[in-house]
């Protein structure tokens, strides 16, 4: 509590280095002050598992493990963009359907038109960059508020997808790329070599920036709470992969059925792109400078504007993967994709990750740890053999659980000043 | 001090339709010094900032930076010749930290890679130059610091950028005591550095704890522009509430309209360099 990061000398005068014992603390304090970030998620997670797993053995199986990460997989990534709606203290109520419309729209291309898969995906991502643009400019530049515009967007776009197909009657997707996505799995060692790829980098950068700052004689992360991340992460990853390569066939005579979900990579390189564009880049600044004091923002000369209808871009596109995710699991496409409880589902994922629903706080890993609670509940609901019914309760009854605790951080940050 | 004034305006008028809110004001700031502006709520203060910096066109006047004319016609204007203004509601974001409120809109980058250690370095410099040590980290949100501490932040975001002329609305309105002195020491200091500091307070205490000069404004008047040495508390009280103290101040019916302007400083002190009418 006594360091100054500023002392006379400038950026030389260094302060002592902190410990891991002051890290862990300081941890604490801001965990303390309301700045809880992803715990709740966290702790919820070891909790549902570990209820779950002792109601139904069979909920702690490698092939339930690999159903939970597909099953989740449509949820995650629509709240991925949600989550930078979010930021600005907006909601994009439109999003579970502007997914249907942008999944109709690729099972249009690939099976009626016949073309290939990319054309089929780049029309649906279009598609979504369309959708997103006209919320955007409807919300930043006319001024309407956005629960009202996505709102109509919610209303049409269940329209425009029912239009799409012909009143009602489902699509089937057949192309075997796109099946792929949501039903194939990689071949185990690709699986490693990914995961280790992904240790390797993040190892990398963290070391880096590390070494970087040291250098500077700026402040860093103990050594060790650097290593340990790195550890964790590898740590996490390996024993996801060992299981999800372990054989999940009930009989391996008549298929072999082993490794990492696609969908899994997909996410992750999202996730990482995502959340390099949010901390590393300048945009990112700016969403978050809009999102915490849009009229500082103004003043420091951000164009607010043009920040407030790109989130909704990127979150209508976002909402178009995850269309073409959901389509790719179902192999189909009906006038219920992307609607009842998936755009609820989403919100859900990133508030219970920690994106708070007053702006200016979240990251894109929240919709990951926000989507699996979500997707765990689920799963582990319909194993207890709970009707749709309870499912649906419970879920509410969660997200209402992690706006309480968001409002009440924000509460307790607002009277201690972490946040 | 008689060098030439790094920031001049001369018969500045601004009128919002009907209503005239600037009626031939001159103005000077000298580098170096701190001009306190003051003058009752209405007088034309806050018009006079946003005109200076850019924020609202005038209507007629001259100014003169560094003693060559310049035109403003944006902020981005102003804050090229090195003009900054610190609002009264601070305009900085509570979820960012100090860092990255001091370089809002002004990011470092290196490639499209945001350079946090170089904004880190920078900011931890300019902290050190304004000899400011109350903040605990620089990597803190804003909504952890005091009053204080953020009027700090926001100060040093304005001469972070080599900026020459610093205009400070009512920074000290929000504060208390401990902390008003910690940020009029610091103004102080910016002046020190070399800086011209305009100071809008409506604080007498802080006007004469910091000021150089006193500039008071009367309904949309220059009523006078004097070294705070030669004036007092008491006069600088009557020239903000009747327009005149004295000799100082409006010779005709205060608030005469365009007639005022005629004789608008009336006579001064010795020593002092009214930036009065010629």
């Amino acid at each position: 509590m006594t360091t100054t990061a500023v002392q006379q000398q400038g950026p030389a005068a260094v302060t002592p280095a902190p410990t891991v014992a002051d890290h862990a603390r300081n941890y604490w304090s801001r965990v303390r002050g309301g700045d809880i970030g992803g715990l709740p998620a966290v702790l919820g997670l070891v909790v549902l598992c570990t209820v779950f797993s002792i109601a139904r053995p069979s909920f702690l199986t490698a092939g339930n493990f690999a159903n939970l990460l597909t099953q989740g997989a449509a949820t995650t990534l629509i709240a991925m963009g949600l989550i930078f709606v979010l930021l600005l203290g907006e909601i994009d109520l439109s999003a579970g359907f502007a997914s249907g419309v942008c999944a109709a729209v690729l099972a249009n291309v690939v099976t009626v038109l016949g073309h290939p898969w990319y054309v089929a995906v780049l029309a649906a991502v279009v598609t979504g960059v369309v959708i997103g643009t006209l919320l955007g400019v409807l919300v930043a530049k006319i001024g309407i508020p956005s629960f009202v515009v996505t709102l109509a967007g919610f209303l049409a776009f269940q329209g425009i997808a029912l239009m799409l197909m012909e009143e009602g009657k489902n699509i089937a997707v057949r192309d075997e790329v796109l099946v792929a996505i949501s039903n194939r799995n990689l071949p185990p060692l690709l699986g490693w070599l990914l995961a280790l790829v992904a240790v390797a980098g993040y190892g990398a950068a963290q070391l880096l920036r590390h070494r970087n700052r040291a250098a500077r004689g700026l402040v860093t992360d103990p050594i060790a709470v650097v290593l340990a991340r790195i550890g964790g992460l590898a740590l996490i990853l390996g024993v996801a992969v060992f299981i999800l390569n372990l054989e999940r066939s009930r009989n391996v005579l008549i298929t072999s059925l082993k490794g990492v979900p696609i969908v899994v990579p997909v996410i992750a390189v999202l996730l990482v792109v995502w959340t390099f564009v949010l901390q590393r880049t300048r945009y990112g600044r700016h969403v978050y400078a809009v999102g915490g004091n849009r009229e500082a923002a103004r003043r420091a000369g951000i164009d607010v504007d043009r920040i407030r209808i790109s989130v909704f871009v990127i979150c209508s596109s976002m909402a178009a993967v995850g269309g073409i995710v959901a389509a790719s699991r179902a192999n189909s496409v009906d006038p219920n994709t992307g609607g009842s409880s998936v755009l609820l589902y989403a919100v859900g994922a990133a508030v219970i990750g920690g994106t708070s629903l007053f702006g200016g706080k979240g990251r894109v890993l929240d919709a990951v740890l926000g989507g699996a609670v979500i997707a765990v509940i689920d799963n582990g609901m319909g194993l207890m053999g709970y009707s749709s019914g309870v499912k649906y309760v419970l879920t509410g009854v969660v997200l209402l659980l992690a706006a309480t605790v968001d409002a009440i951080s924000r509460r307790r940050s607002a009277a201690t000043g972490t946040r | 001090m008689s060098a030439t004034p790094l920031l001049e305006l001369r018969g500045i008028d601004k009128s919002f339709g009907p209503v005239q809110v600037l009626r031939d004001v001159a103005f000077a700031a000298h580098a170096g010094e701190v001009t306190a502006l003051v003058g009752d709520n209405g007088a034309g203060k806050s018009t006079l900032v946003k005109c200076i910096s850019g924020i609202h066109p005038t209507d007629a006047g001259e100014f003169l930076f560094d003693g060559s004319p310049v035109a403003i016609h944006s902020p981005r204007d102003a804050a090229a010749l090195g003009i900054e203004v610190v609002y009264q509601d601070l305009a900085l974001c509570d979820n960012l930290d100090i860092v990255q409120n001091m370089f809002l809109g002004r990011e470092k980058r290196n490639g499209i890679v945001l350079d946090e250690p170089t904004m880190e370095q920078m900011a931890a410099e300019t902290l050190a130059g304004l000899s400011v040590r109350t903040v605990k980290s620089l990597r803190q949100h804003v909504s952890s610091l005091s009053g204080g501490q953020r009027q700090t932040v926001a100060i040093a975001k304005a001469v972070l950028w080599n900026s020459r002329l610093v205009i400070l609305d009512e920074p000290t309105a929000a504060l208390g005591v401990a902390q008003t002195a910690q940020v009029l020491e610091l103004v102080r200091r910016l002046a020190d550095n070399g800086l011209a500091v305009v100071l809008i307070s409506h604080n007498m205490n802080d006007v004469f704890a910091v000021s150089d000069r006193v500039a008071a404004l009367y309904l949309g008047q220059m009523v006078a522009q004097v070294k705070t040495t030669d004036i007092t508390h008491a006069q600088v009280v009557e020239l903000i509430t009747a327009g005149r103290s004295g000799g100082l101040g409006l010779t005709g019916e205060p608030g005469q309209g365009g007639n005022g302007t005629g004789t608008g400083t009336g006579e001064q002190p010795a020593g002092s360099t009214a930036g009065g009418d010629r």
